[in-house]
C-alpha cells in the first residue's frame, strides 16, 4: 500500500520555496552582482549628478532621489529563472513534475524565494542609504512600506524571466532577459526629475510604469505619506505583475502540458 | 504481493478489486512525422519484473513516460493500477514510483535534502518522513555521503539516491528507465541487488527498461522486446531463447552474403537457418554434434567460414531473429559486451 497522500497546496509551495531560498544561500556568487551593481551605480550617479541636479529648481535632495533608482537595479530581473532552466535540461523538472506536487506550486514556490531575496536587496540598499545620511519623512512604517513596494516590484519583474525560462528552456534567452530590464529603468526619471527631461523622454517615461514606481518610492522618502503617488506605484507595480505572472503561469502551463 | 490493493485518501479506504499492475492498449505517440511508439499492447502483472528490452530510440523511454504520466499518448490507452494516465494522471502519481533516465537531481541539495522534498510532496511529514528516509537508507548503500551535497556524487550514487527518492511513498508500480546506462560494472551490479531485492522483500511491481540484454536477461521475469515503436516479441527470457533454439552456431562469413539457406537447413540435425548480412545462424537442438557436418555443407557450396561460434542462444539472438538486426547499445562506458553465455569459438 502506498504512503502516499496528496499534500496539500501550501505545503507544496513551501516545499519549493524552501529548496530555492536553500541553494540561493549556497550560491552567493548569484546574489552579489545584484548587489554591487547598484551600490555602483548610486555612488556613480551621485558623483557625477548630484552637484547639478541640486541646482535645479524644487529643491532636490539627490542622495534621496537616486536612492529607489538603486533599488530598482537591484532588484529587476532577479530571480530563479536560472534554476527553472537547470531543473528542464537536467529532467530535474520531469522528476517534480511525476511527484503529485500543484503545477502551479512549481512557480509560486519558486517566486517566493526571489521576494525573500529581493526583500533582502532592497533592505541592504536602503541600508546603505541610511549610511549616507538619507532619512524617511515617513518614518519606520514608511521603511517598510518601501520595502515592500521595491520588493513588489522586483517580484513583478520575475515573470519576465520566468515566462522566457519555461518558453525556451535555454539558459542563454534568460540571460538576455535582462535586456528588458534597460527601458524600464533608463527611460524615466531615473537620473533627473521628470520635468527636467527632454520633451521625448519626458513623453516616453509617462507611459513607463517605472516613473510612478520611483514617484511613490521618493515620496516616502522626502515627503511622507501621499496617498496618491503611492496608489500610482502600487498599481505600477500589480499592473506590471499581472502582466507578467499571466504570461509566466500559461508559459509553465504549456511546459507542463502532457499532449 | 498487491492482490488487494488498498487506496487511502488519508481519511477513508477503499478495497479495490486486483487488477493488472500495467495496462497498454493500441497505446501511440507520435512527434511530428515520427512514431516514436507505434501500437503497443502490454500487460504487466502485479509482482512482476517486467522487462523493457530495445536499442536507443526504439520507444522505450517515450512508453515509460505515458505509463508515468509525463506524456499523452497520441492514440490508444494506457492504465496502472486500473487507472487510465490521462484521466486519473493524480491518482496515478500517488501510487508509482520513477526513476528516469539520468537520475536529474538538484545538485545544490544534499541527498537528504532531496528525499526530505521529494517525501513531502507526497504527503509525508515529521517522525513518518524521517522513519521512511532511514528505511530507503537501508536499500541503497550511501553511508554518510547522504549528508552531502548531491553535486559531489559520483554517477552511480546518484543513481541510487534516485531509486531511494522514487521508493519513499511505497510506490505499488515502479518504473526505472534505463537504471544502469553508463554505471561501471561495479555499480550496476549494486543497482540490480537492490531491485531484485525490491521486488523479492516488497512485491513491487517493476517496470524496468534497458538496452542491455543481460541485464533483461537477469532481472526480468518477462521481457518484452520493442523497435521501432512496437513490440517484437515477449515472454520469459527462457521462452524467448527456447523459441532461437538450444544450441546456436553463429557463422561468420568474411566476404559472401549469400549462402543457400535450403542447403543449410538440409544438414542433419538443423532446426533453423538465417542470414543476417554476412552473419549465418544456425540453431539446433544439439549444436556440438552439428558443427562438422555444418561446415562440410558449406564447404560443398563453396562458402569460405571466416569464425564459427557454437552457444547457448542470447537474447541478442531473440532480438536478431525478431527484427532482422542486432541491439546495439548506445555508449557503455564499460565496454562490457552484450552477453554470450557458455561460448566456445572454433577458428577455422
Amino acid at each position: 500500500m502506498s504512503l502516499a497522500k496528496p499534500s496539500g497546496f501550501a505545503t507544496d509551495v513551501i516545499s519549493v520555496a524552501t529548496r530555492a531560498i536553500r541553494s540561493l544561500l549556497r550560491e552567493p556568487e548569484a546574489i552579489i552582482p545584484a548587489l554591487v551593481i547598484p551600490v555602483f551605480f548610486y555612488a556613480i550617479n551621485i558623483g557625477s549628478l548630484q552637484d547639478v541636479a541640486e541646482q535645479l529648481p524644487g529643491d532636490i535632495d539627490f542622495k534621496a532621489f537616486q536612492l529607489p533608482v538603486a533599488i530598482i537595479f537591484a532588484v529587476t530581473g532577479v530571480s530563479r529563472a536560472n534554476v527553472v532552466v537547470t531543473d528542464i535540461q537536467t529532467g530535474y523538472l520531469d522528476k517534480l513534475l511525476i511527484t503529485p506536487i500543484r503545477r502551479s506550486a512549481l512557480l509560486l514556490g519558486m517566486m517566493i524565494a526571489d521576494f525573500v531575496l529581493v526583500f533582502g536587496l532592497s533592505l541592504m540598499v536602503v541600508g546603505l542609504g541610511f549610511i549616507v545620511g538619507v532619512r524617511f519623512e515617513s518614518g519606520p512604517l514608511g521603511v517598510l512600506a518601501f520595502l515592500i513596494i521595491a520588493a513588489g516590484w522586483g517580484l513583478a519583474f520575475t515573470g519576465f524571466p520566468y515566462t522566457i525560462a519555461l518558453r525556451t528552456g535555454n539558459p542563454a534567452a534568460v540571460n538576455s532577459s535582462f535586456l528588458i530590464f534597460f527601458p524600464f529603468a533608463f527611460l524615466t526619471s531615473s537620473f533627473l526629475p521628470l520635468e527636467a527631461l527632454t520633451s521625448w523622454l519626458r513623453t516616453v517615461a509617462r507611459w513607463n510604469p517605472v516613473t510612478y514606481l520611483l514617484e511613490g518610492l521618493r515620496s516616502l522618502i522626502t515627503e511622507g505619506w501621499v496617498a496618491e503617488d503611492l496608489l500610482r506605484a502600487v498599481a505600477a507595480v500589480v499592473g506590471i505583475a499581472l502582466v507578467t505572472f499571466t504570461m509566466a503561469f500559461r508559459s509553465l502551463q504549456k511546459r507542463v502540458a502532457t499532449g | 504481493m498487491l492482490s488487494s490493493p488498498v487506496l487511502s485518501d488519508g481519511e477513508t479506504s477503499v478495497k479495490l478489486p486486483a487488477v493488472t499492475a500495467i495496462t497498454t492498449n493500441d497505446l501511440c505517440r507520435s512527434f511530428g512525422e515520427e512514431h516514436a511508439v507505434a501500437g503497443v499492447d502490454l500487460a504487466v502483472q502485479d509482482g512482476e519484473i517486467y522487462g523493457f528490452l530495445g536499442p536507443n530510440g526504439a520507444g522505450k523511454s517515450t512508453t515509460v513516460r505515458m505509463l508515468c504520466t509525463l506524456l499523452g499518448p497520441t492514440s490508444g490507452s494506457a492504465s496502472v493500477l486500473g487507472l487510465d494516465v490521462v484521466d486519473a494522471a493524480a491518482e496515478v502519481r500517488l501510487r508509482i514510483g520513477v526513476a528516469l533516465q539520468e537520475a536529474a537531481l538538484d545538485e545544490k541539495q544534499t541527498g537528504r535534502e532531496i528525499l526530505e522534498l521529494q517525501g513531502r510532496l507526497y504527503g509525508m511529514k515529521g517522525t513518518v518522513l524521517a522513519e521512511r528516509i532511514d528505511t530507503v537508507l537501508q536499500f541503497i548503500d550511501i553511508g554518510d555521503a547522504i549528508d552531502r551535497r548531491v553535486g559531489t556524487y559520483s554517477g552511480g550514487m546518484k543513481r541510487r539516491v534516485d531509486l531511494a527518492s522514487s521508493l519513499l511513498h511505497e510506490p505499488e508500480v515502479l518504473f526505472l528507465d534505463e537504471p544502469t546506462t553508463g554505471l561501471d560494472p561495479v555499480s550496476r551490479a549494486k543497482v540490480w541487488e537492490e531491485v531484485k531485492r525490491l521486488n523479492e522483500d516488497l512485491g513491487v511491481t517493476i517496470f524496468l527498461t534497458t538496452q542491455y540484454l543481460e541485464e533483461a536477461d537477469v532481472l526480468a521475469d518477462r521481457v518484452g522486446i520493442i523497435d521501432s515503436g512496437r513490440l517484437v516479441a515477449e515472454g520469459t527470457p527462457e521462452q524467448l531463447k527456447r523459441e532461437v533454439g538450444n544450441d546456436l552456431i553463429v557463422v561468420e562469413l568474411g566476404q559472401i552474403s549469400d549462402v543457400p539457406l535450403d542447403v543449410i537447413k538440409g544438414v542433419p540435425g538443423v532446426t533453423g537457418a538465417s542470414l543476417h548480412g554476412q552473419e549465418l545462424s544456425v540453431s539446433s537442438s544439439d549444436g556440438a554434434g552439428l558443427v562438422s557436418g555444418l561446415v562440410v555443407a558449406l564447404a560443398d557450396v563453396d562458402v569460405p567460414i571466416e569464425s564459427l561460434t557454437l552457444r547457448t542462444p542470447s537474447l541478442d539472438d531473440v532480438f536478431l531473429a525478431a527484427t532482422g538486426h542486432r541491439i546495439e547499445p548506445g555508449e557503455d562506458p564499460t565496454g562490457e559486451q552484450p552477453i554470450d553465455t557458455d561460448t566456445e569459438e572454433v577458428e577455422r
